[in-house]
């Protein structure tokens, strides 16, 4: 580890050797979820003005771990209930797909007060939303957790929005000749979440098997949900 | 500013042109392109304010806008068929005269 990381110091000198590293981030098949994959000089500059704001007191080191952990609990799992509930309650779906945060708190307790707006889009037999963020990275965290290194990705950021069919089939995902598609480009301040097609085979289920068939992909739009 | 948001669901719109060298959130591949709003989405500080520590009061508001993929990229740059909707704020965004109304999808 700390031998890698002295390698990259130099890293930035543009030129270190016998092969050219893209910059930071440009390599969508790089694990950039991967703390060895990041800019020491970038984590060196996080960690001073971390330490620079808890010394000022405008925030302290228990506040950060809270935010954390609170982010770390929020996961596919808890979005994949969502989508269960809106499939076997009319009500509860109706009132998702108008205001999703209220619906969201008052059915699943949440707190969802200092973080982003939603909205929730249903994908049906006629239409199929897929969502991205071609500015940077914007994913509905509140509901879904941290966003897939592929999510934030130059490479799904930049050809989805121009061939997405061709994407979709490079998740596996083929959709029936005549479904019409829309991509969601999330550029300001609007969190979107997809609620999947619900599968054929699954009446009668309850929300615990049919939530089982919803995977974080599928609340992207990238995939459906699984078949029973 | 009237109480009410200015455009409305179905308007035709264009996004304008322009070239700022500070934050935006406006992808240039939209930029001078014709749409229609889908919907209001509220009101929201101006990011291209709060990216410089500035308020960006009063706030301003956002719609989703729906384009026609071939309006955006040409027919032969990109997949038929399909649409694209990004979130723009209220001051790229102008009635579109020569377009027509129609339902978003």
């Amino acid at each position: 580890m700390s031998d890698h990381q002295h390698d990259h110091a130099h890293a930035h000198a543009h030129d270190h050797g016998d092969h050219a590293h893209p910059p930071h981030g440009e390599d969508a098949h790089a694990p950039v979820d991967d703390l060895d994959s990041y800019d020491p000089e970038s984590l060196l500059m996080e960690q001073a003005l971390r330490e620079l704001l808890i010394e000022q007191g405008v925030f302290t080191a228990e506040d950060i771990q809270r935010q954390i952990d609170l982010t770390e609990s929020r996961t596919p799992a808890l979005g994949a209930q969502v989508v269960a509930r809106a499939w076997v309650d009319p009500a509860f779906r109706a009132a998702l797909l108008a205001d999703a945060r209220p619906a969201l708190e008052s059915a699943f307790g949440l707190d969802l007060a200092n973080t982003p707006e939603l909205t929730v889009l249903e994908n049906t037999a006629d239409l199929h939303h897929v969502v991205c963020c071609t500015l940077c990275s914007c994913y509905p965290r509140n509901i879904l957790g941290i966003p897939p290194a592929w999510y934030k990705s130059r490479e799904y950021r930049s050809r989805v929005v121009i061939e997405p069919r061709a994407v979709l089939r490079e998740f596996g995902t083929e959709l029936p000749a005549g479904r019409e598609i829309t991509v969601v480009d999330s550029t300001a301040d609007m969190r979107y979440l997809v609620i999947p097609l619900r599968p054929a085979g699954t009446e009668g289920w309850d929300e615990e098997r049919l939530a089982a068939l919803v995977t974080r992909d599928s609340m992207v739009g990238v995939a459906q949900a699984l078949a029973p | 500013m009237s109480a009410l948001p200015a455009l409305v669901s179905g308007m035709p719109v264009v996004v304008r042109t322009g070239e700022p060298l500070t934050h935006c959130r406006t992808p240039h591949y939209l930029r001078g392109k014709r749409g229609v709003v889908v919907r209001p989405l509220g009101r929201y500080p101006d990011p291209e304010a709060l990216a410089y520590h500035k308020p960006g009061l009063p706030p301003r508001v956002l719609y989703q806008v729906e384009f026609e993929a071939a309006e955006v990229w040409g027919e032969r740059l990109c997949e038929p068929s399909y649409r694209i909707t990004a979130d723009l704020f209220e001051h790229w965004l102008e009635p579109d005269a020569a377009g027509h109304r129609r339902s978003p999808a």
